[in-house]
């Protein structure tokens, strides 16, 4: 096992990438968006692919489908609400098709691990006719992009490949194989197909419905589906279960007893194969994350078979072994045969289950005493790190009492205490209109709401907003929170860090220059580590009866450690204890044996909080 | 805050008797994978700590004895100073990729081997880095650090092991090796030659550390069989 060089434990995203490699992809396109990001980093190291990043999603999926006019493969990777914003081209790519294969990869994020919805993209597949494949672990992932392309070109169709986090994520053992050499086929100039006006848009509708029925017909096809019948002697006949994606692993592991039948394309859903299948079950049921996707497809078919899906499950969340034994206990009236051979369900999971726990009254008071425990444990969310430029901006804001319109980014972790701030977080670029909406609404926010945007987010759906705000003629301030960089998704480029995916050289964009041009006359560049000035310029623009844009620019400290001049420290003679300092929200700044401190270990030397001390007790090491 | 229940021996003068529960769990281990059982090993701490590298040594030692793994972790938000969680499980054949109990739980901080607690297995072992991060939620006072996390991690299980990897991590010159004197004492408890660890160490850290992360290892077996 050991000695195969091409047996590797690779994550979903990695095999995602390899796939993209294999199938001689010449082009691939991404925002960086948790938990789709490691796709396009992993195809940066396969020197045979043009890569880039692009400056949001609609752009990505646009540029994408340049390349497959131009007759080569293309893959397109972003995360759940990624899709939303490549939705315009996305919804016509259905009409117009392809010519060298296309796949997009949505990577979903049930349970929200890094995003604003849980939103459940098999409705797009089924919105846009689009076919859709779903992996259930990395080799999956791997094999079914490879195959994604083939039917793109066979049926001239974008394909959907749907992961979560939990595929995206996840590594498992991936058996690789080589590069398919794809020559981009010759351009034909074929503008019936790919100029969407009326008159050929109504003729490629009709393409789409002839195409969804050839599609109907592949998905019943032995390869887009995997029945497990189980062999041993428990095994059950009247029961079935159909499931689909990372589910599929839940279900095998749990309900070793009983028939599964796996969707590998649920978008068209094998209707025949699932009516053959429920034809000698007395109840099937269907396990699915978020919404009842399959089970409404199914429920249509109206079979003679008793149907459980989101009574059992819930409509929200990741599932896990553990919501599936619950169902199996309700079922078998035990714990599942492998649960229970191994204790790993343990006598209280199954007392809690059947609800019978009064009975065990001792029991129940250790239990008890231990959820005290554990409710009262201090909760550690992310934070803003150490050092972080964004923090003196939301600590003059909150002293300014401002509203403060936000978006999505490191600074979203800015509504946690101490901080508290931010009034809303909708998507990439909402807040710079939402400022404006609010103070047309109700006069009393002029000069009382901000907008605060990061550097990326400007590029990628920022600058239509300011435009609008300048154009409306707003009054508030726009603030750019510059730290150079993509930074929560892990420090990836944009068009203001003046190098690209390929680590090539490009132009370097700066957002006040976007400013100048909508019009706006009052712009400011701060350095945000100077809080006295940073307070004066929010001052003097609140105040201001016309549109502001304001940059804060510094670089983020992880991309950009400070040259540390000195770690401060606090003087305990000075220190009066008023806890202001921790009020600042600096994981550095501690609360410790009853007193104030500073963590030297995680100080990166900013010295921004020296100014916060009104009692001059935080001191500058020399 | 909850006081620990008087049953419950001082956790200090447990350890050394506990650790001698390695070679039998280690035995146990090698019987039940091979009746295709599968072993689930959770990794908890806070971001930064080294969770993806011990998660990725001990996948590949598994692998190098022949088995079939599959790891789960979280990324994005929860690198910002965040708790963080990864799992390895490991068997013949492996279907989910993320847990329901734990049959070990390696904790590199004290209050996140508190946090998980409940995932340990009926007859599961924890080993608790004993080593405190203060969250930023601590530094607000709005809740306190509990000053006997300890004392309230025995409360849960008999079954645990404390060890103090500042210290040695310091003698061996570089702080960041907590993870893997973690992994070392985690070693022993698993059916796997010394061999197919130290080659999921070699393939797996880079290059110019892997000396200081095999000392690291070594150091926290021998920690285990003492």
């Amino acid at each position: 096992m050991e000695n195969n060089k091409n047996l590797r434990l690779l994550t979903g995203n990695e095999a995602i990438a390899r796939a993209a490699y294999e199938s001689g992809v010449t082009v691939a396109t991404a925002y960086p968006g948790t938990p789709s990001t490691e796709i396009l980093e992993n195809v940066s190291r396969y020197s045979q692919i043009y890569c880039q990043w692009s400056v949001n999603e609609k752009v990505s999926l646009e540029v994408a489908s340049g390349a497959s006019i131009a007759g080569a493969r293309a893959l397109v990777a972003m995360k759940h609400v990624g899709l939303n914003v490549a939705a315009d081209p996305f919804m016509t790519l259905s009409y117009t098709g392809v010519t060298g294969g296309l796949v997009i990869i949505s990577a979903d994020d049930p349970g929200m691990h890094s995003s604003q919805n849980e939103q459940d993209n098999r409705f797009y597949a089924r919105f846009a006719k689009v076919p859709m494949l779903e992996p259930s672990d990395s080799q999956e992932a791997l094999d079914m992009v490879k195959d994604a392309f083939e039917i793109s070109e066979k049926f001239d169709t974008p394909v959907l490949v749907r992961t979560t986090t939990r595929i995206s994520h996840s590594r498992s053992m991936v058996m690789t194989g080589s590069r398919q050499d794809k020559k981009p086929k010759d351009y034909v100039k074929n503008s019936c197909k790919y100029v969407m006006i009326p008159a050929y848009g109504r003729e490629r509708h009709l393409a789409v419905l002839d195409r969804w029925e050839k599609l109907k017909e592949l998905c019943e096809q032995g390869y887009y589906h995997l029945l497990h019948t189980p062999q041993s002697s428990k095994a059950v006949k009247d029961i079935g279960i159909i499931t689909s994606g990372v589910s599929y692993q839940y279900a095998r592991e749990v309900f070793d007893n009983v028939p599964v039948l796996k969707l590998n394309m649920t978008n068209p859903v094998c209707s025949n194969i699932i009516s053959e299948f429920s034809r000698d079950k007395r109840l099937v049921i269907v396990i699915e994350e978020l919404e009842p996707f399959l089970e409404e497809h199914i429920r249509l078919l109206n079979l003679k078979v008793e149907l459980a899906g989101k009574q059992f499950f819930p409509a929200y969340g990741e599932l896990g072994i553990s919501a599936l034994e619950k169902v199996y206990c309700q079922l078998f009236g035990t714990a599942s045969g492998k649960a229970a051979d191994n204790n790993k369900v343990s006598g209280e999971k199954i007392i809690e289950d059947t609800q019978r726990i009064e009975s065990f009254k001792g029991y129940t008071a250790k239990k008890l005493r231990q959820d005290e425990i554990l409710a009262g444990l201090p909760p550690r969310p992310p934070v803003l790190c150490a050092g972080c430029p964004h923090r003196s901006v939301f600590h003059v804001l909150k002293k300014l009492k401002t509203a403060v319109m936000g978006d999505i980014g490191c600074y979203t972790l800015s509504v946690l205490p101490p901080l508290n701030s931010l009034d809303s977080c909708l998507c990439m670029g909402a807040g710079v209109g939402q400022a404006l909406g609010m103070e047309k609404a109700n006069k009393d926010f002029k000069g009382r709401v901000v907008a605060v945007i990061g550097d990326s987010t400007f590029f990628h759906s920022g600058i239509t907003a300011t435009i609008d705000n300048a154009y409306n003629n707003g009054t508030n301030v726009i603030i750019v929170l510059d730290n150079g960089t993509t930074a929560m998704t892990g420090q990836q480029d944009h068009p203001g860090t003046g190098r690209t995916l390929m680590s090539n050289t490009s132009v370097q964009l700066k957002p006040e220059d976007f400013a100048k041009a909508a019009g706006i006359k009052n712009i400011r560049v701060v350095d945000p580590s100077d809080m006295k000035t940073l307070k004066k310029v929010f001052e003097e623009e609140l105040n201001r009866d016309e549109l502001s844009f304001v940059v804060c620019r510094r670089p983020c400290v992880l991309i950009e450690k400070p040259k540390i001049i000195s770690k401060v420290y606090i003087d305990q003679n000075i220190c009066k204890e008023c806890g202001l300092c921790l009020k600042f929200g600096c994981p550095a700044i501690e609360f410790k044996d009853s007193r104030y401190s500073i963590n030297s270990v995680l100080c990166t030397g900013c010295n921004v909080c020296a100014d916060i001390c009104k009692f001059k007790a935080i001191i500058k090491k020399k | 805050m909850v006081k620990n229940d008087n049953n419950n021996n001082n956790y200090k003068k447990n350890v050394t008797i506990i650790a001698q529960k390695g070679a039998d769990y280690a035995r146990k281990w090698e019987i039940s994978l091979k009746n295709g059982e599968i072993l689930s090993v959770l990794f908890t701490g806070v971001g930064g700590q080294g969770i993806i590298l011990a998660t990725t040594v001990l996948a590949h030692a598994a692998i190098n004895a022949g088995f079939d793994v599959k790891v789960s972790e979280v990324h994005g938000m929860a690198q910002r100073g965040g708790s963080v969680e990864g799992s390895v499980r490991i068997g013949k054949k492996v279907y989910s990729p993320t847990i329901n109990k734990a049959d070990f739980i390696v904790a590199l901080e004290q209050l996140e081997a508190l946090r998980y607690i409940q995932k340990l297995a009926f007859e599961g072992f924890i080993l608790v880095n004993e080593y405190k991060i203060y969250p930023a939620s601590a530094s607000v006072k709005e809740s306190n650090y509990p000053s006997d996390v300890a004392e309230m991690i025995c409360s849960f299980t008999k079954n645990y092991y404390f060890i103090k990897t500042v210290e040695t991590a310091k003698k061996l010159g570089n702080l960041k090796v907590s993870n893997m004197i973690m992994t070392g004492a985690l070693s022993e408890f698993l059916p796997f030659s010394s061999r197919c660890w130290i080659e999921a160490l070699k393939d797996n850290v880079p290059e110019k550390a892997v000396n200081v992360n095999i000392d690291a290892f070594n150091t926290g077996r021998g920690f285990a069989k003492n």
